[in-house]
């Protein structure tokens, strides 16, 4: 599959042999990946197969301890320039929201364009009024999260991170701690975002997100990958069995 | 949506809230005669309590001897003081009285109740006070305070980051007031701390003690979470230590061992003593911040990283804020034990509140008035206990706004 991967031209993300263990348990077990500018990646798989360990080891929240990540050209190392550097291309978003509760909406958005780019104020609400209204909720700028549903909070989380207009978005889990009618206002929001051509990696088990959207679909179980392909091979016609058993649990319901 | 949406129900009618009619009778009768033993113990107490309050008010209305609190009220306020400088000290607090007034609408919403209270207060002691001096003094400070109010109400927003700057630059300028610099002859003659005593030291001693421990407390608090092993062990070690010892002998320390430390400098006593306050209150301030620090969850840690924000940052901007306002309520309680802790210091020979107390009550005129002078000093503690209560609670609610 990594074959696949490389001779498509200028990726932006590339893993190799990405290894990572805790304690003795071995989380990640050799992940090799390639993600072209602009593509839109869905990892999947069970609960502890090690595709949000990967995700958060390619904005080094989590450490690897073998292999090679490069990000836009840059290498994670221990130089904490080079983390830095790559943090502010990355965007995350993150299961738990985890927006910063002791400030506004729009202080939530401005304070790393202003801390770590630093823009003005004043730049950096009008970049942050734009993307509010980009993603529905021009309206709640001067409320606190806490006045917020867990699907304007998980938007506000969007744009928070698409403020420092990073080049590549992370996605971890963003709708599985949501109550089943506010997902489809935060996949709106990331459809939208994948047709504008920014570059993704979803952590998701929604697969009607990824059907409509992605352009690669990663099978992870057991700190491995398992199987990848696009959308029609994935759900057409699996070649291994345990994707083809976990696509049956997930799709049957 | 409108015609997927199923319509409510005639019995699922919105009602408003049952409203209970209440009279004097009923709420007597559900909250202090309910069964035959609530009516017992209602009655019983109401006997106690009124041969209570009959008792001390007869004492505090015929027998007391106030005249031993009018004769000294100067003693009790600044000790020793030169009355030549006293309007050093009248400019502090009128300077207070306008910065309080200037942001209140700041730190407490613009509530009406409190702010002609307090603003009505000076007023009040004015017309109280039968010294002529101290009257135009407290008429001034009552003019300041309304003064700040009345600008804070009409151009507050404007204002915000010039009262911040006043309140900074409030402690030098108390300082400078009240030590004074120079020649006798200047316009500012030093008074040295001997003579520096009273409700102004006990206020000194809790204003530099807050202003320095705090930022201590916090930089111990950061250092013992922190992965570096020197700095970790270094703060795990002063706070341990400091705990491990009462006041008293942190007091002393600083009196005695300071000099031995720092042999060819003279450390002033009153110095020596704040340095003891604050040492002491460092390390408790910083086991209170960091129970706060713990309360953080990690996702917080994790977005603020994710944003690219530097370690500083983050803690500045998104860990600190949070980890300080979860423990207010803490951080203030210590601050009054703070406050009345100051009152040790009569052990190193300072005459505070305390020790003024002590030195009126050994004149001869006025032997045997314990009762008197500890009830006023009680009171003069009670009132600023509460005010810095009162005050963290509004802070509070106003920090929790919207959530």
């Amino acid at each position: 599959m990594s074959v696949n991967a490389q001779s498509t031209a200028d990726p932006i993300i590339i893993c190799r042999d990405v290894h990572k263990w805790y304690g003795n348990y071995h989380a990640l077990r050799g992940i090799s990946m390639d993600v072209r500018r602009g593509e839109v990646v869905v990892v999947f798989g069970p609960s502890g197969s090690g595709k949000s360990t990967f995700i958060r080891t390619i904005n080094r929240l989590e450490e690897h301890q073998r292999g090679q990540i490069i990000v836009d050209g840059i290498e994670l190392t221990h130089d904490v320039r080079n983390i830095e550097r790559i943090r502010m291309e990355t965007g995350m978003v993150f299961q738990q929201f985890n927006l910063f509760p002791h400030l506004t909406v729009i202080d939530n958005i401005t304070l790393a364009p202003i801390w770590v780019r630093g823009w003005t104020k004043a730049q950096a609400e009008e970049i942050a009024m734009q993307l509010l209204k980009r993603v529905g909720i021009p309206e709640q700028a001067r409320k606190y999260p806490g006045q917020l549903s867990g699907g304007q909070q998980q938007r506000v989380a969007i744009a928070r991170a698409l403020a420092m207009q990073p080049k590549i978005m992370l996605f971890d889990e963003p709708t599985s701690a949501l109550d089943p009618e506010m997902i489809k206002e935060v996949l709106d929001v990331m459809v939208e975002l994948a047709e504008s051509g920014m570059t993704m990696i979803v952590v998701t088990h929604e697969m009607g997100f990824a059907r409509a959207v992605a352009d690669t679909m990663y099978f992870f179980d057991q700190g491995q990958i398992v199987e990848s392909g696009t959308p029609d091979q994935m759900f057409g016609d699996p070649r291994e069995a345990r994707t083809k058993l976990f696509l049956s649990q997930v799709l049957s319901h | 949506m409108g015609a997927n949406t199923p319509t409510v129900s005639k019995t699922a009618e919105v009602l408003p809230p049952p409203t209970e009619r209440y009279s004097v009778v009923r709420w007597l009768h559900k909250n202090l005669f309910s069964t035959w033993y609530n009516a017992l113990l209602t009655i019983v107490m109401l006997i106690l309590a009124t041969l209570a309050v009959r008792g001390v008010l007869e004492w505090a209305l015929t027998q007391a001897r106030w005249e031993v609190i009018t004769v000294n009220l100067r003693l009790f306020m600044v000790g020793q003081y030169p009355v030549s400088a006293l309007w050093r000290i009248w400019a502090c607090v009128v300077l207070l009285a306008f910065l309080i007034g200037i942001s209140w609408g700041i730190w407490g919403g613009m509530q009406r109740g409190g702010a002609v209270a307090f603003g009505a207060l000076p007023f009040i002691l004015a017309i109280i006070t039968s010294d002529e001096p101290s009257r135009i003094a407290l008429a001034i400070t009552g003019i300041a305070g309304v003064v700040g109010y009345a600008l804070n109400w009409r151009w507050g927003a404007a204002l915000r980051r010039v009262s911040i700057i006043g309140w900074v630059l409030y402690i030098p300028i108390l300082f400078v007031l009240v030590s004074g610099s120079g020649a006798d002859d200047s316009l500012l003659p030093s008074v040295p701390t001997n003579l520096w005593g009273g409700l102004l030291l006990t206020l000194l001693l809790t204003v530099v003690g807050i202003v320095f421990s705090f930022p201590l407390g916090v930089v111990l608090a950061l250092g013992r979470q922190s992965k570096l092993p020197v700095i970790n062990w270094l703060c795990v070690v002063y706070i341990e230590l400091i705990r491990g010892v009462p006041f008293i002998s942190v007091l002393f320390m600083a009196q005695l061992m300071l000099p031995l430390f720092l042999p060819g400098v003279t450390i002033d006593r009153v110095v020596r003593a704040m340095a003891g306050v604050i040492i002491f209150s460092a390390a408790y301030l910083a086991e209170n911040v960091r129970g706060g620090l713990q309360s953080i969850p990690r996702g917080q840690y994790e977005a603020a990283r994710a944003l690219g924000l530097s370690p500083w940052k983050m803690t500045l901007l998104i860990i600190l804020p949070q980890a300080l306002r979860a423990v207010i309520p803490i951080l203030v309680g210590q601050f009054i034990a703070l406050f009345k802790d100051t009152s040790l210091v009569v052990i190193v020979g300072l005459l505070d509140l305390m020790g003024i107390a002590k030195t009126v009550l050994a004149q001869p005129d006025f032997l045997g008035l314990q009762a008197e002078v500890y009830t006023f000093v009680a009171f003069v503690y009670g009132i600023f206990c509460y005010l810095m209560s009162a005050f963290s609670q509004r802070l509070e609610a106003k920090l929790h706004a919207g959530r």
